[in-house]
């Protein structure tokens, strides 16, 4: 007798197993042709399964995708990345002393932000994921603001109610992070079909994990999009984990994410998201698909999580250690890197240079940051700012509660 | 007896339940190789098999109704869900379908499905790591609501909660998981070792839902709570130097009135203490309840000490959570009042 049976995941490689990417489909740099982004869907369906990578094992740019983006571009480029990793670390390390409670890197996975960026126009909407900490440092947000949010201090633009990395800025076009996962995929549509409403230019794009795709919001997202073909660019970031959860537990077993883009109506693409000039090749792609009326573009952006999900998390508890350094699409600073070599515009010398700037901007900013108060140190937020913003107008019965905590504060500090 | 924090009562609720019930099965993020972020399901993967320990994607809403199929199907689920505040997109498959599968069934089918997931503050969580919904699942007609505030009642009310034929939100305080907590973050925290119900029997016991504990008993003053702020209500009991009577509901759904006006007829005097928004929230229902079932004994008016009416702000942790202080407060205003 024939009896069913549950198909339960797993990944490839458990922790004391060895490292196995065999599953992960990589294409050869140049292979994947371009369409024209105007084309009817039948004619992209087929770059939801290839990969689009421009970079070569020499470093070279090649094939249709390259961007033929300037020197000083992908310099620009490279130092949002050395930056945001400098950053990255230092406030890791910054929650391991206990001046910040949480900490969220984006090690191995700068490039599908700061290109993506730079593929769109300063006037583009952006509704980031948690762990796009890039898009906020090429957007030009000051270091010491984001700083001042992760201290919850005077200068914090949440006014001390968020988890730290929930940034936003209003001059940025940078909306304010959610810690509910995938609930900014639909508003960053719904973001679109106004600007669409209101006869605008501007496009949005939203980015989610390989994990967060499970969430019922994604696939609201992805329907809304395609029924109204809203200039937006929906990005999935699959970095293979969420938290201990391997990607196929969002669905990414024998199928790219990417196709969940032919399947809506819409085009899938699977992108290398440690190529930086490829991540810029198919957002501006997307990007002019979105601001012809073409409508709305699916992008998967493959790269790896090289750090713990967030400083609450022990990876070593889950899958091999280093398993970064046998993933197959290396490292996106050291690829980008590579490419400027080979172009003869890079150096040890500019290298040692750019590192050395980076590492002194975090630091003089973190000196900065700290002078505007941390949790238990240095000038404090008034605890009666947590009754605003609550409505527009303050209520009679919150104003109450207000005006009793002021009296408790001050029985609590007379004790 | 063995010595447990609250996580290891809790897992051994869950590991006596399936060696007994080949129908338990456990669901949700993180819960199986890894054993939960508060690892809570550490071992049981390991134990009974990945088709009953199931790592599950992370869409909260297909959690709960895959659960509910699951149940309609004979199987008994438990699953978690990460934090409660990551609860609200299954919150129409608990409401719409779980809590009226029985009721619009003529009770033909039900769905004895238990969710587990940690709830509160008092860890720097931010607001969508610190919430208390317990409200949104007691106003809705069909689903039982408990919250523990020990290991001993963890276990005994998780193992009476998957042995309940009707759904139950379970509700852990996390900032007990690993100590009993009084709401004086300055003190240095304390394990459960040294609690007298950080003692729980290795075996299959129950609580039984629906009956209050004294977790103090007192003649003056009744405070009632439930969860971390049974141990914060205790501590400020001592400091106001009142002979209070400190009632742990340990299940809001169903609530045991009888151990609520026998203490408030005694005492003629009673606060309602939650970590949750004060509007609207629990304290109200039992202090509505306490007028309808006291009124002629009651010599003061029922106050509530609650959360502020806003959501759980990053930077004021102990400036919105209901500490001592605000406990103490309101059990003085209680006992001047005449």
């Amino acid at each position: 007798m024939m009896r069913s049976r549950l198909h339960v995941p797993r990944p490839p490689a458990r922790p004391g197993e060895k490292p196995d990417f065999s599953y992960v489909a990589v294409s050869p740099a140049g292979a994947a042709a371009r369409p024209d982004p105007n084309a009817p869907l039948s004619e992209t369906e087929f770059l939801s399964k290839e990969m689009v990578r421009v970079l070569d094992d020499n470093h070279r740019a090649v094939g249709p995708w390259n961007p033929h983006l300037a020197a000083s571009d992908l310099e620009l480029g490279l130092r949002h990345m050395v930056l945001t990793r400098a950053f990255d670390d230092r406030m890791h390390r910054a929650q391991r002393s206990g001046k910040i409670t949480f900490y969220m890197k984006s090690t191995g996975e700068e490039a599908v932000s700061i290109a993506a960026n730079m593929a769109l126009k300063p006037s583009d909407m952006m509704f980031p994921a948690y762990r796009n900490q890039g898009l906020q440092i090429a957007r030009g947000r000051k270091i010491v603001d984001l700083m001042c949010q992760l201290l919850s201090n005077t200068k914090d633009m949440c006014k001390g109610r968020q988890l730290p990395v929930m940034y936003h800025s209003v001059e940025g076009n940078l909306f304010s992070i959610s810690g509910n996962l995938a609930t900014q995929f639909p508003q960053a549509v719904g973001w679109a079909m106004a600007a669409a409403i209101k006869g605008e230019d501007h496009v949005c794009a939203t980015w989610l994990g390989d994990g967060s795709t499970a969430e019922a919001d994604f696939h609201y997202a992805l329907l809304f999009a395609q029924i109204y073909k809203a200039p937006v660019i929906l990005n999935v970031i699959n970095n293979q984990w969420a938290i201990s959860t391997f990607q196929t537990f969002a669905g990414g077993e024998g199928r790219s994410f990417a196709s969940r883009g032919p399947g809506y109506g819409m085009p899938g693409i699977r992108v290398d998201g440690n190529d930086f000039l490829a991540v810029y090749a198919v957002t501006q792609w997307a990007a002019e698909r979105a601001r012809t009326g073409a409508g709305p573009t699916l992008i998967e952006l493959v790269t790896y999580r090289a750090a713990p999900h967030s400083t609450s998390d022990d990876p070593s508890r889950y899958r091999p250690k280093d398993e970064e350094k046998s993933w197959p699409l290396g490292d996106p600073v050291e690829r980008l890197k590579g490419h400027l070599r080979a172009l003869g515009e890079w150096s040890d010398e500019r290298e040692k240079t750019m590192l050395k700037e980076c590492e002194e901007l975090v630091n003089q900013a973190w000196k900065e940051a700290v002078t505007y108060g941390t949790l238990t140190d240095g000038p404090q937020l008034d605890p009666e700012t947590m009754f605003q913003d609550v409505f527009k107008e303050q209520t009679p019965a919150l104003a109450r509660q207000r005006m009793q905590l002021a009296q408790e504060l001050k029985e609590r500090a007379q004790k | 007896m063995t010595q447990m924090n609250m996580i290891q009562a809790l897992n051994s609720a869950m590991d006596v339940m399936m060696a007994r019930d080949p129908g338990v099965v456990l669901m949700g993020e993180d819960v199986g190789y890894f054993g939960g972020v508060f690892r809570a399901t550490e071992g049981l993967q390991r134990k009974y098999g990945e088709h009953r320990v199931l790592d599950s994607p992370i869409a909260e809403g297909g959690i709960v109704a895959t659960a509910i199929g699951m149940a309609i199907n004979g199987l008994r689920p438990v699953a978690e869900i990460q934090f409660a505040d990551y609860i609200y997109p299954a919150y129409d498959q608990i409401v719409s379908e779980l809590a009226r599968i029985r009721y619009r069934s003529g009770g033909d089918f039900c769905a004895p499905v238990t969710i587990r997931t940690p709830c509160g503050g008092g860890i720097r969580g931010g607001q969508t790591h610190s919430q208390s919904p317990e409200a949104l699942f007691a106003h809705v007609a069909g689903l039982k609501v408990v919250i523990p505030s020990n290991p001993y009642d963890a276990k005994g009310l998780l193992i009476a909660s998957i042995e309940e034929d009707d759904p139950v939100i379970f509700l852990e305080p996390k900032r007990l998981y690993n100590g009993p907590f009084d709401g004086d973050p300055n003190k240095p925290a304390v394990g459960w070792n040294s609690h007298p119900r950080g003692d729980v029997p290795e075996g299959h016991y129950r609580v039984e839902l629906g009956v209050a504990e004294i977790a103090r008993p007192g003649t003056k003053l009744t405070i009632i709570s439930y969860g971390t702020m049974v141990h914060v209500c205790l501590a400020a009991a001592e400091k106001a130097g009142v002979d209070a009577e400190v009632i742990d509901l340990r299940s809001i759904v169903p609530l045991d009135v009888e151990t609520i006006a026998n203490s408030v007829k005694k005492t003629g005097r009673c606060i309602v203490v939650h970590e949750a928004t004060r509007f609207a929230g629990f304290g109200a229902e039992i202090s509505s309840t306490i007028q309808e079932e006291c009124f002629w004994h009651l010599e003061a008016p029922v106050l509530r000490v609650a959360g502020w009416d806003t959501p759980y702000p990053h930077a004021f942790e102990w400036e919105y959570f209901p500490v001592q202080a605000r406990v103490v407060a309101a059990i003085k205003a209680t006992m001047e009042a005449s």
